[in-house]
C-alpha cells in the first residue's frame, strides 16, 4: 500500500506584483501535475467600451489599463492611430516621445528592482523593511526612480496617466529650459543604476536556463522602446500587422488574462531578456561595458538574472534620457495634422514589461469600430507556468514555505503587471 | 497630551477593480515614503509588502471599484475593520472607466473580449464603495494628486479636515497664472466644472481639462456645455468628453440625457 497524503500550502497574498491573482500547483507522487497563474483581477472591458470612441480618445483611455506603465500604452495607442492615418511622428516629436518612454523605464523599472524584487535576494518584506538595515540602496532606489518620474511629470504633466501625448505629437513641447531641469537628477541616476547592476548582479541565482523563443522589437541602431520590427532569437522578423497571424489568444478557465502563444505552437517570452538578446549592441556603451564587467551572457537566458538585465535597461534609459536632452531643439510646432481614415492600425511598443501590442479599426469619420491589445503579462504567462513547472520539479526537496517564496520570486522574474493582463497574487500548493 | 509611549497608527491599502495607479502615487512620493513610514506602521499594501498585519487598521485607503460578487463582500469586511475609510481616486470614488459597462449591456461586453463568456464572473454594473459601504472621505482624480494623498492620510491621523478645495480647476489656472485656454484659443475645456486637485496640468500643457478629477461641489454644466456647442463642439464629442473617467457621476452622468 502507498499513503496518499494530500496537503495544501496557502500563501494568501503573493505580494509585490502588480494586480490580482493567485497561483496553484498541484505535486502528485513527487511529480508537478499542474501548475497555473490564476489572474482574477476583476475584468474591465477596455476592449469593447472603446468601440464608439472617437480615435484620438483610444491613448488616454488604455491608459488606464495600468497606472505603472500608462506610456506603453499611450505609444502603442497613438502609433497605430497615426500609422493607421498615414503620418509617421519624427524628427524632435519622436525624440520626446521617446524621452517620455525613457522616463517610465526609469520609474517603473526601479520600482520593479529596488521595491518589488530586491526584497526577495536580500531577504526582507518590503523595501521600507530593507531601508532599516539598508538605508543606502532604498535612498539611491528612490532617487532614481524619482528622476524617472520626474521626465513622466516635466514632459508628460504628471507621473501616472500623464496628458501631454497626443495623435500626431504632443500638446505643448517643453522648453530646452524645463527639461534642462531633468539633468542634475539624471547624472546622479546614472550612477546609481551602475551601482543597481553590481549590486544585483551579485546576489545569489540559483542555476536555472530556460529555452523559450525570445521575442522583442527591433530596429537598426536604437534599442527597442518606440517602434521596430517584431523579431525573435528563433528567427522571427515581421512587421507589427503581421502580429496577429504569428501570435494567437487562448482563453483558459482559471484567468481573467488571455494566454498568449505562437500561432504554431509553443510559448515565448517578452521583456528584459529578449531585449537584452536581441539589441545588445544597440545598449550605450555604458550599459553595455557595466552587463559585460558584471559576466551576463548573450543572450541571458536564467529569468532570475533578469533583475541584472533590468538594472542594466535602466543605465541605457537613463544615458539615452540624458543624449536626448543634450540634443533637444524646440521643435516648430508640437504636432502634425492627423486626418482620420477608415482602415486597421497597428502599434507595437516596449512597455517595461515586454511588447505591448495594439490594433484598432476606425471608420472615416474616426470613430473606432474594433480594438485588440495584448498586453505583455498575458504574453508572458505561458512561459512563467512552465517555468514555475521547471522551478519546482527541481525543488521539490525544500520545505514548503520556502518552496512557495521560490514560486513567488520566479514570478516576480517577469515583473508581471496583472492589472494591465487583467492583481494578489494567492499561492497554493497541493501535494497528494 | 498623551504620555504614554505612542502606538503607530495601522496602515492598509486595498484594491479593488483598477489600474494601480492611485496607490502607485502612494510609492512615487520618492521624498516623503520613508518619513511616512517612520509615523505609520504600513499594515496590510500587497503591491508594496509581502508582510501583513492583521486588523483593525486605523486608516484604510481603498483604490478601485466594485464589480464583482466577491468584491461587494469583501469592501464589508474591509469596512468592519477599519476605523476610517478614505477612497483614492475616480474608480473607488466614481466607478472609474469601467463603470461605462453601466450604460451597456455588459453580457455583449464579456462576449466581445473574451471567446468563452463562461469562464468570466462579473456584476453589470461598476459601482463605487459609497454605494456598498460608509466612506469617512472620498479623494478624486484619476489618477489622484500625491499631494492630496499625503494631506489626507496626515490630517485622518490627527483627526482634522483634510484642507482638500472643492472649487473648480479654473481657480488653479487663476492662481498659476495660466492663460485660459477657452477664452484665448477656444479650445473646449470642463476646467469651469472639474474638481480642483490636479494643480490646472491639462491648460498648462495648452490642453482643454478632460475632466479626470470628477465634478466639482455644485458645478454649472448647462453652462458649460452651451459654450461648448458655441466652440464648435458636437454633441457627440460633448458626451464623450463628460462620459469618460466619472461617467456615472451626477451631474456629469447626466450629460446629453435631455436631448432626443
Amino acid at each position: 500500500m502507498t499513503e496518499r497524503r494530500t496537503k495544501t500550502i496557502k500563501t494568501d497574498v503573493l505580494a509585490r506584483v502588480e494586480g490580482e491573482g493567485a497561483m496553484r500547483v498541484r505535486i502528485e507522487s513527487g511529480r508537478v501535475t499542474e501548475v497555473q497563474l490564476k489572474i482574477y483581477e476583476p475584468p474591465r472591458f477596455f476592449e469593447a467600451f472603446l468601440r464608439g470612441r472617437d480615435f484620438t480618445e483610444a491613448l488616454d483611455i488604455t491608459s488606464r489599463i495600468c497606472g505603472i506603465c500608462p506610456i506603453a500604452y499611450q505609444m502603442s495607442a497613438v502609433t497605430a492611430m497615426e500609422s493607421l492615418c498615414g503620418v509617421e511622428v519624427g524628427g524632435q516629436l519622436r525624440a520626446l516621445r521617446r524621452l517620455l518612454y525613457c522616463g517610465e523605464w526609469i520609474e517603473s523599472h526601479a520600482l520593479h528592482v529596488f521595491m518589488l524584487h530586491a526584497p526577495d535576494f536580500l531577504g526582507f518584506e518590503s523595501a521600507v523593511a530593507m531601508a532599516r538595515d539598508h538605508p543606502t540602496i532604498v535612498t539611491d532606489a528612490l532617487a532614481l526612480k524619482k528622476a524617472g518620474n520626474e521626465i513622466m511629470r516635466v514632459v508628460g504633466g504628471r507621473e501616472v496617466h500623464p496628458i501631454n501625448l497626443r495623435v500626431g505629437g504632443v500638446y505643448r513641447a517643453p522648453r530646452k529650459a524645463e527639461l534642462a531641469t531633468l539633468v542634475e537628477g539624471l547624472e546622479r541616476a546614472r550612477e546609481i543604476a551602475l551601482g543597481a547592476v553590481r549590486l544585483t548582479a551579485s546576489f545569489d541565482f540559483p542555476d536555472y536556463d530556460q529555452e523559450f523563443e525570445l521575442v522583442a522589437l527591433a530596429q537598426p541602431g536604437e534599442y527597442p522602446i518606440d517602434r521596430g520590427r517584431i523579431i525573435s532569437s528563433a528567427g522571427l522578423d515581421i512587421a507589427p500587422p503581421e502580429y496577429e497571424s504569428q501570435f494567437v489568444e487562448q482563453h483558459v478557465p482559471w484567468s481573467h488574462a488571455l494566454h498568449s502563444q505562437r500561432a504554431g505552437g509553443g510559448s515565448y517570452l517578452v521583456g528584459p531578456l529578449a531585449r537584452f538578446a536581441t539589441s545588445f549592441a544597440a545598449l550605450t556603451p555604458l550599459a553595455r561595458e557595466v552587463a559585460v564587467e558584471v559576466g551576463l551572457r548573450t543572450p541571458e537566458r536564467n529569468p532570475f538574472r533578469s533583475i541584472v538585465v533590468r538594472s542594466v535597461e535602466l543605465v541605457h534609459a537613463v544615458d539615452e534620457a540624458l543624449e536626448l536632452i543634450a540634443a533637444y531643439e524646440e521643435p516648430d510646432a508640437p504636432a502634425i495634422e492627423v486626418t482620420p481614415r477608415a482602415g486597421v492600425g497597428h502599434g507595437a511598443t516596449e512597455a517595461p514589461r515586454g511588447l505591448l501590442y495594439h490594433r484598432y479599426e476606425i471608420d472615416a469619420d474616426g470613430t473606432i469600430l474594433a480594438a485588440n491589445i495584448v498586453p505583455p503579462t498575458s504574453q508572458n504567462q505561458v512561459a512563467i507556468e512552465a517555468d514555475l513547472r521547471g522551478v519546482v520539479e527541481r525543488s521539490l526537496e525544500l520545505p514548503d514555505e520556502q518552496l512557495s517564496r521560490l514560486c513567488e520570486q520566479t514570478i516576480r522574474n517577469y515583473d508581471p503587471c496583472i492589472s494591465c493582463a487583467t492583481h494578489f497574487l494567492k499561492l497554493e500548493i497541493e501535494r497528494c | 497630551m498623551s504620555v504614554t509611549s505612542r502606538r503607530k497608527p495601522k496602515l492598509a491599502v486595498w484594491k479593488f477593480a483598477s489600474c494601480d495607479g492611485c496607490q502607485l502615487s502612494l510609492l512615487d512620493c520618492e521624498d516623503e515614503l520613508l518619513a511616512l513610514a517612520g509615523e505609520v506602521e504600513i499594515a496590510y499594501f500587497p503591491e508594496a509588502s509581502s508582510a501583513t498585519v492583521r486588523g483593525p487598521y486605523d486608516l484604510s485607503l481603498v483604490e478601485g471599484s466594485i464589480t464583482t460578487a466577491d468584491d461587494r463582500e469583501r469592501i464589508l469586511r474591509v469596512r468592519s475593520s477599519s476605523r476610517r475609510l478614505v477612497t483614492i481616486g475616480a474608480c473607488a470614488t466614481a466607478g472609474g472607466i469601467q463603470a461605462l459597462r453601466n450604460f451597456a449591456d455588459v453580457e455583449d461586453f464579456v462576449a466581445l473580449v473574451y471567446a468563452q463568456p463562461d469562464y468570466i464572473s462579473t456584476l453589470a454594473t461598476s459601482t463605487p464603495i459609497s454605494a456598498h459601504v460608509p466612506v469617512d472621505f472620498e479623494l478624486h482624480g484619476c489618477p489622484i494628486d500625491k499631494r492630496q494623498l499625503l494631506e489626507v492620510i496626515s490630517a485622518q491621523l490627527i483627526g482634522r479636515r483634510p484642507a482638500i478645495a472643492t472649487t473648480s480647476v479654473c481657480t488653479e489656472c487663476k492662481r498659476r497664472g495660466t492663460v485660459c485656454v477657452m477664452v484665448a484659443h477656444g479650445t473646449p475645456c470642463l476646467g469651469p466644472v472639474t474638481h480642483a486637485g490636479c494643480g490646472a496640468i491639462c491648460p498648462s500643457y495648452d490642453r482643454g481639462c478632460y475632466g479626470c478629477f470628477g465634478p466639482m461641489e455644485t458645478p454649472n454644466v448647462p453652462a458649460l456645455t452651451r459654450q461648448m456647442r458655441a466652440l464648435d463642439a458636437t454633441e457627440t464629442a460633448i458626451d464623450r468628453v463628460f462620459h469618460t473617467f466619472n461617467a456615472t457621476a451626477p451631474p456629469f452622468a447626466g450629460v446629453g440625457s435631455d436631448r432626443d
